[in-house]
């Protein structure tokens, strides 16, 4: 028999059952629409973490204050065991390209009549480059100003924004938490991310921050740029050797830092993210299978009515693999086309949830469209493969007499 | 000869009783010939047909049809026996419904894996005088009526044999009539035409009749 003979009566049949056919597919379309929607969010989350851990630069070493091995230890801002001394120490060693120390807090910056509650980092010249970030217009500050406490400040671009500072407003006095800086530069945003947002805080000498703002005489991290992003272990260990041995500390359990690579954050971050994905792709893939079987429910259904439709045909001339293929064909159909309305179910909830959601930048994949659609097609002709063989086994005379 | 059968025998499993459906039946049918195989309910002769039909295969004996033996094929083989050698025509009819009169005769075609169905097909409607009603489908087609198309759909593929369940047997006497002197029509063309019937009317109505009783040819198994 002719495949397009065959295709045109399982269309003519599952036609002529539709709401049948429609709620049998209706368990593909969920499932295919639930895997693209799930693996875009998870997709997306996963390039978001990617990229937002990547503008912070991938040869960095952050040292932070605290016991960061121990669980429960003491860590953050308020441990005091930092100091400018440690940052200018770390600079001699080697492998190591810039060093800039940390003296950060959140202050109320306020410029006319315009308030903004923002993070505030002191540090050296070096921060600009080590985290890749770039003066658009103005300038940043100079080392001969850290050296001398000098009131400047650089802005960045969400900052700006909130404080309605231009371009035009270089030169003029910003007030951070009630003292008067010169507002000299502003950064290039780094755009995109809602959590910690790099472009919404200010930048003054460390210096400024440690005597004139904070009123803090040690530091709340070190910011480390090595030379050369395949060495970061080396680099790494070398700075816990020197910060134990100043801080003279023997067994490394009991350190009073933590030192950080950037590239082992991306490498937990894209493990996580990655968990994520296959995680919500495989609770949806489950709706998948489910899918599935609703078809070989309705098939074996469909085989048990149409008993006598199959001794016809078999009466005059099908084989048995004509029957197969006919059956067959019809679970095909439902569940490719279900796949096909499930792919567009799910494209269109992914770029919904884009829409409408502040927290997910779902990205939809070829991969996972094919992965979908070829999984929906696998499930059709797995569970619609039982019944068709059924009927291609019935005995055309008992089908024949069928009541 | 076109049918020759020996011995042929049936069994079938009712609970723990085994009923011998075909006790050993030798029959030969000759192109050409219009035959009824006759006898009361339960006497084989719808066993009988299922064999000659190719429908199912005897537990012994053998089925030689057009000169092959049918007894020892298989499954695919039947099939393509089915489709070229019989044509089929059931009391109830038997049509496909929801599809027209004349896909239900393109059927046997299709599964033949010919091409121009549509024509063929036509032109079998045609001779049985359903010309005018070729897109109607089975539900809108009267009794007399949905028979023809199912004598058009067991022709279509010019088949050795026509094979008939009681086809008068949902009809009314004059549809009944009808079909009779269609199938008289279709013999005198030449076609071997076997009619299995409980009727002693329609079997006065063929040149021989093969009387059966408890699954055993007690009259006419051949020729003269």
């Amino acid at each position: 028999m002719l495949f397009v003979t065959i295709v045109k009566s399982a269309l003519k049949s599952l036609w002529s059952n539709k709401l049948r056919s429609f709620l049998a597919m209706l368990g593909i379309i969920i499932g295919v629409g639930a895997v693209i929607a799930m693996l875009a969010i998870g997709t997306g989350t996963q390039q978001d973490v990617l990229s937002r851990i990547q503008t912070m630069g991938t040869n960095r070493l952050s040292v932070r204050p605290g016991q960061g091995h121990t669980p429960g230890g003491v860590r953050g801002d308020d441990v005091q065991t930092l100091t400018v001394e440690d940052a200018e120490a770390l600079l001699a060693i080697q492998g190591v390209n810039t060093v800039a120390p940390m003296a950060q807090g959140s202050a109320q910056l306020k410029y006319q009549n315009n308030n903004s509650r923002s993070r505030v980092v002191g540090t050296a010249v070096t921060y600009l480059s080590s985290n890749n970030f770039q003066v658009e217009h103005g300038r940043f500050f100079t080392d001969s100003e850290a050296d001398r406490n000098a009131r400047v400040v650089v802005l960045g671009s969400e900052a700006a924004g909130t404080l309605e500072l231009t371009r035009f407003d270089i030169g003029k006095p910003v007030k951070i938490n009630g003292l008067n800086f010169e507002f000299i530069g502003m950064l290039k945003a780094k755009g995109g991310d809602s959590f910690f947002s790099a472009d919404d805080m200010a930048i003054v000498p460390y210096t400024t921050a440690m005597n004139i703002l904070f009123g803090m005489d040690y530091l709340s991290g070190i910011e480390i740029q090595a030379k050369d992003s395949n060495k970061m272990k080396q680099v790494e260990e070398a700075i816990a050797a020197e910060l134990r041995k100043r801080h003279k500390i023997t067994n490394p359990d009991e350190d009073d830092f933590e030192v950080r690579n950037q590239a082992d954050i991306i490498e937990t971050m894209s493990g996580v993210t990655k968990t994520f994905t296959y995680l919500l792709g495989g609770i949806a893939a489950i709706s998948l299978l489910v899918g599935g079987i609703g078809i070989m429910n309705i098939m074996l259904v469909t085989v048990t009515e149409r008993t006598r439709e199959i001794g016809i045909r078999k009466a005059i001339g099908a084989r048995d693999r004509d029957i197969l293929q006919q059956f067959l064909l019809e679970s095909l159909i439902m569940s490719a086309l279900g796949g096909l309305i499930g792919m567009a179910a799910g494209i269109g909830a992914a770029v919904a949830i884009g829409r409408f959601s502040q927290d997910f930048n779902p990205v939809v994949t070829a991969q996972s469209v094919l992965l979908a659609i070829g999984f929906s097609a696998g499930v059709g002709i797995f569970f619609g493969f039982y019944p068709a063989w059924r009927a291609a086994q019935l005995n055309p005379i008992e089908c024949l007499y069928y009541e | 000869m076109l049918i020759q059968t020996r011995d042929l025998v049936k069994v079938y499993q009712m609970g723990a009783a085994q009923v011998r459906a075909l006790d050993g039946v030798s029959i030969t049918i000759s192109q050409g010939e219009m035959v009824s195989v006759i006898g009361a309910s339960g006497s084989g002769k719808t066993t009988l047909m299922n064999l000659l039909g190719c429908l199912d295969q005897p537990d012994s004996g053998s089925y030689v049809l057009a000169g092959e033996d049918v007894s020892r094929m298989n499954r695919d083989q039947l099939a393509h026996v089915r489709n070229k050698r019989i044509g089929f025509v059931f009391q109830s009819f038997n049509l496909l419904p929801r599809i027209s009169a004349r896909e239900n005769v393109e059927l046997p075609l299709q599964y033949a894996g010919r091409k121009d169905t549509h024509r063929a097909a036509a032109a079998a409607l045609e001779a049985v005088g359903l010309a005018d009603r070729m897109h109607h489908e089975p539900a809108q087609l009267s009794g007399g009526q949905r028979q023809r198309v199912a004598v058009a759909r067991a022709l279509v593929n010019d088949p050795d044999i026509l094979l008939a369940d009681e086809p008068t047997g949902n009809l009314d006497s004059r549809t009944g009539e009808e079909i009779l002197a269609l199938f008289e029509d279709l013999n005198r063309q030449g076609r071997t035409i076997i009619i299995v019937t409980h009727d002693a009317g329609v079997a006065a109505r063929c040149a021989r009749a093969i009387r059966m009783k408890d699954g055993r040819v007690i009259d006419g198994p051949a020729k003269g």
